[in-house]
């Protein structure tokens, strides 16, 4: 099946290569990076994660929403979703591949990554979060494959792939459950430290997952001659606006709990956020944006005129991805570190390096992306001709 | 081959890390680079050795001045390696250094304020003295320590005698420990710390860039039956001692004055305790 993945059009192949050129910048800075340290990043005492774990937790979102797709289709036999399924996983796939690279160019030594494995510690939830991750990610490149080579052949898949699909659905949940309980088990965190941030987590990937999907299906439907159904996009579309609104709602139950409680150790993290803490007030600006961007996707998405315009709806979801990727990456970062748990305020911006290592990334995943859409386009586009 | 090896040197670092009072695991690790470390490892505590069931440490705030302070943190910083990043760089030995960014820096023991020391006990009628006085803060060697927790690879530990040890060549640098930490104790080194030490000691361990460190409540000098070295220089005003005896010099303290602690709400039971 992989030899589809050779034979492109010049725009395919133009396309890759200015991904290559992109992966190769930020392959520069990392060469950089490895050689003299996370001195080149923007990263402090105070603020110890930066950039490449605030998009490995956007990124993990996006990786969980694919079982937007999954749930209904294996578990409710909703037929809309049979051809776009496969988009689901294999956006999954590309989402995880980007997490456990920024995982590892995270790391201060990242050739001893494999300690991880080789002194297990059990209280850890790091350790956890490999396992979910993994299990993931190969989960999805053997359902997706699989199925579709059971499509080309024109056959049912394997009766095995079934168990491991609906194994999937508890692993689509846990990779975010466990990601969000690397931050909220932690003691001395306030911003972080709420029983909510699980369940925030998996109301904004179930928003951001299925907005990327929405965006890619256009896209697939611009460049190749497979097309993924205006009817699946619409329901899509539905998911995003319920999933969303969940999200906002549960950022509001954490403004109730915090500022009426008036436990000043959460406060403090919150009013850094959004007005700004001792004259500090570099977050401001983007909390207010991100809080808007959501309020009027939601109102986009909630009128049925609006979500229904085949104009609009690409515009919407940008609006929500950059909404959700705001408050998901900057502010869960910047709004656990400041103020330190010395009630220091130390700022934090990503360099210009942290920024190309972390493009590159998002390149390599584009690359990964791009090779498996026209793997499931063409053969999509071979089974209907 | 290797994967074996490997095991069965973990089980012998572990056991010992766990066993034994002294500080084994430092040289055990130290001993398989070339960094500067103490190569004399012992499986079972030296002849002279201080031991606790639980090492605590008693601040007297009375006590702290601006120079104590000041003695406390070099004689520290100096005999651990830790680098200053103010330190001019010797531009014959490490050519083409890179500036310094002051926020990355490296600190075991530094002098904070009243209300960044302790800021949920902050108070607008707090005496003036204290809100002036320079406090101490280092790691607390906490009985519940988040960092243990965290540390993905058990490179931080906590010894059976309550220290919370690292191993330096273990640390993959993640990180989670410093986000664990409700104190600020651990520092990373965001580069090559070498060039900012004026004077390298010889009997401990330099760190290589990428991994974590803090206070380890001079485990290599307990073991040798000497005194930590931020207590020698404090002119009576740090004490290190067993907290579970109650003839030791901390419990005495702590008898006959009222002391606090850091965050004590969120339970990791610091062993650092503070005179009022």
């Amino acid at each position: 099946m992989l030899e589809i993945a050779i034979k492109g059009s010049k725009k395919y192949w133009i396309w890759l290569a200015i991904l290559a050129v992109i992966m190769t910048a930020g392959v520069i800075a990392y060469i950089d990076q490895f050689l003299n340290g996370l001195m080149t990043t923007g990263m402090s005492r105070d603020v110890s994660w930066g950039f490449y774990i605030a998009n490995f937790t956007y990124l993990v979102g996006v990786a969980a929403g694919g079982v937007m797709v999954v749930i209904p289709f294996y578990l409710h036999d909703y037929e809309k979703f049979h051809r776009i399924t496969i988009l689901g996983e294999f956006l999954a796939v590309a989402a995880l591949v980007m997490c456990l690279l920024l995982i590892i160019v995270d790391l201060g030594q990242p050739i001893r990554a494999l300690n991880v494995m080789l002194y297990p510690s059990l209280k850890s939830i790091l350790f956890y979060d490999m396992l979910v991750l993994q299990g993931y990610l190969f989960l999805n490149i053997i359902i997706g494959w699989k199925v579709l080579e059971a499509e080309r052949n024109q056959v049912k898949p394997p009766a095995w792939t079934y168990p491991l699909i609906y194994l999937s659905i508890p692993f689509a949940i846990g990779i975010h459950t466990v990601t969000a309980y690397l931050y909220c088990g932690l003691p001395g965190r306030g911003f972080w430290l709420t029983a909510i941030l699980a369940p925030r987590f998996l109301a904004s990937a179930f928003a951001a997952g299925p907005a990327v999907l929405i965006l890619l299906c256009y896209v697939v439907k611009k460049f190749t001659k497979f097309d993924p159904g205006w009817e699946a996009m619409q329901t899509l579309s539905k998911i995003v606006c319920y999933a969303l609104i969940a999200n906002v709602f549960f950022f509001f139950c954490e403004i109730f709990v915090v500022y009426y409680s008036n436990i000043p150790g959460h406060i403090s993290h919150i009013d850094y956020l959004f007005f700004g803490l001792h004259g500090h007030n570099a977050m401001v600006p983007w909390m207010w944006t991100s809080l808007s961007l959501m309020f009027i996707g939601i109102t986009l998405l909630i009128v049925p005129w609006l979500r229904n315009n085949k104009f609009l709806l690409p515009f919407t979801c940008i609006m929500i991805i950059a909404g959700t990727w705001i408050d998901k990456s900057l502010g869960m970062i910047a709004g656990g570190f400041v103020p330190s748990p010395l009630h220091h305020v130390t700022e934090y911006a990503p360099t210009l390096k942290e920024g190309m290592i972390t493009l590159g990334i998002y390149a390599l995943g584009l690359i990964i992306l791009t090779v498996l859409y026209k793997l499931a386009t063409t053969v999509k586009e071979e089974v209907r001709g | 081959m290797m994967k074996k090896s490997r095991r069965s040197f973990l089980k012998v670092a572990a056991v010992s890390a766990i066993g034994i009072g002294a500080a084994p695991a430092i040289s055990l690790s130290s001993s398989s680079t070339n960094s500067h470390g103490s190569s004399h490892a012992a499986k079972s505590p030296n002849k002279g050795a201080k031991t606790a069931k639980r090492w605590g440490m008693v601040i007297d705030t009375s006590k702290l001045t601006e120079e104590v302070v000041e003695h406390i943190v070099e004689a520290c910083h100096k005999a651990h390696n830790v680098p200053d990043f103010n330190h001019e760089v010797d531009e014959g030995k490490y050519p083409k250094t890179r500036p310094v960014n002051h926020k990355q820096e490296v600190k075991w023991i530094w002098e904070e304020h009243f209300h960044n020391a302790f800021p949920d006990k902050e108070d607008e009628f707090l005496a003036d003295k204290f809100k002036h006085l320079p406090f101490l803060v280092t790691c607390n060697h906490c009985i519940n320590a988040p960092c243990v927790k965290a540390c993905p690879t058990q490179a931080t530990f906590k010894r059976e005698d309550g220290i919370v040890l690292m191993d330096f060549h273990r640390c993959i640098g993640c990180r989670f420990c410093m986000a664990a930490c409700p104190f600020g104790a651990r520092s990373f080194n965001f580069r090559d710390p070498r060039p900012f030490i004026a004077e390298t000691n010889p009997d401990f361990p330099t760190r290589s860039k990428g991994v974590v460190e803090k206070c380890n409540l001079c485990a290599e000098r307990l073991a040798k039956g000497e005194q930590p070295y931020c207590v020698e220089v404090s002119k009576g005003a740090i004490v290190v001692g067993d907290l579970e005896d109650p003839e030791s010099e901390p419990r005495k303290l702590l008898d006959k004055n009222y002391a606090i602690r850091r965050k004590q709400a969120l339970g990791t039971e610091p062993s650092v305790y503070y005179i009022m």
